[in-house]
């Protein structure tokens, strides 16, 4: 295959990783990886290295336009990235002496009862409880919908933490973003709206990124013949990705897109614990 | 008078974030024009893992780019890229500061230091 041949085709692939990724919070790996390793036969090494790349690229893209309309509630993603940079740090070690292919068969069936669980709410739930830890951390936050602002109140901010920390781990183990966790955790646990869930695991999961990717870079998974069209179709896509999300009235079909990705994410992560790639 | 201050912030890390892909992005494009126009016909092979050429490596990349590599060029707006992120969260550092809200600043800064502990150890996700 040509070089021209191949860049088309990643950047055609890549575009839609973008879109999906900065809708869903998850990053555009899930796409990435499975295009580059089982449709044009790249090394697994690269395809990292490339994927990391279009999760750096999915997040500072769509970030930028989500901070701007002040969906993101940046405290709560700075404060959480304590613990998902610790948890990947940890996790990266760990992955040195443990079995990694059960730990993704494991988490592969945790993701995918968590996005049956993300399905079943029928309406936005926005909670005005104020618990003391959020009002300590100023964590309680407002964002802009159709309807004017809608203020919002964060519960259960340790749990949260902890489940961060939790996904920071995994994420560290098995070298992927792991936004799913981290939506489940601000979604589900701590009763933040999906909306916001959505975008500022978005913000926080390119600052994980950016980590790894400066080891990547050193141990030569990151190609540019590769990243180059990942870099230019994840940014077109998660552009008109966060155009789509800041203008949608309702998260129900976001909700909907975030189950069938994350189911996908994680058939791939226990297909790969299976075959014994992870 | 919290909530102006809040904004300001957003408002600069919006920038940041903008700057930096942009920025990235133009530097990737002309990198690329370079690398399709000289090697657009090659075949490509990436079948098995050889690691990266010397010129497109961290230490080698300066040098490529001053000599026209294409690759090289990609590679430096690639870093630009992954250093976007790094940058925001100092910026956000210094705003906390500027806010007086010196609980976030701690934050910030403790997530750079882990941020750059995992870099320079050579453990991260």
């Amino acid at each position: 295959m040509s070089v021209i041949e191949l860049t088309i085709i990643i950047l055609i692939g890549s575009y839609f990783a973008g879109l999906l990724g900065s809708l869903t919070g998850l990053g555009g790996g899930f796409i990435i990886i499975p295009l580059l390793t089982l449709v044009l036969r790249v090394d697994i090494h690269y395809a990292i290295g490339a994927s990391l790349i279009s999760v750096i690229a999915t997040s500072s893209g769509s970030a930028a336009a989500y901070v701007k309309e002040g969906i993101t509630n940046m405290r709560l993603g700075m404060f959480l990235e304590i613990a998902t940079t610790a948890g990947a740090m940890a996790g990266a070690i760990l992955a040195i002496y443990t079995p990694t292919h059960y730990i993704a068969i494991l988490f592969g069936l945790i993701l995918i009862s968590s996005a049956l669980m993300s399905l079943q709410k029928k309406k936005e739930q926005t909670t005005i409880h104020q618990s003391y830890l959020a009002q300590k951390l100023n964590l309680n936050g407002s964002y802009p919908t159709a309807q004017g602002t809608v203020e919002y109140g964060v519960t259960n901010i340790i749990g949260g933490f902890f489940t961060m920390l939790f996904a920071g781990v995994i994420s560290g183990l098995l070298g992927i973003g792991s936004g799913a966790l981290k939506v489940v955790a601000m979604d589900g646990i701590m009763k933040i709206p999906f909306k916001v869930s959505t975008t500022t695991s978005n913000f926080m999961i390119g600052v994980t990124a950016a980590a790894s990717a400066v080891v990547y870079l050193q141990r030569g998974y990151i190609d540019p013949g590769l990243s180059m069209p990942v870099v230019i179709g994840v940014l077109l896509g998660a552009m008109t990705g966060s155009k789509i999300l800041v203008n949608s009235g309702s998260s129900k079909w976001i909700r909907v897109i975030f189950a069938v990705v994350v189911s996908a994410v994680a058939v791939q992560m226990i297909y790969n614990g299976i075959t014994g790639k992870i | 008078m919290n909530k102006l201050k809040d904004t300001d912030i957003q408002a600069a890390i919006g920038w940041v974030l903008r700057t930096g892909v942009f920025l990235s992005v133009g530097v990737v494009m002309f990198g690329a024009a370079i690398y399709i126009y000289r090697h657009g016909y090659d075949a490509t092979d990436y079948r098995t893992f050889k690691g990266v050429p010397d010129f497109v490596k961290l230490s080698g990349v300066v040098n490529g780019m001053l000599t026209l590599h294409g690759r090289a060029i990609i590679q430096g707006g690639i870093i630009l890229l992954i250093a976007t992120p790094v940058i925001r969260v100092a910026f956000s550092a210094i705003g906390f500061v500027l806010e007086k809200d010196y609980l976030y600043a701690f934050i910030t800064l403790l997530v750079l230091i882990i941020i750059f502990a995992s870099m320079l150890t050579g453990h991260a996700g």
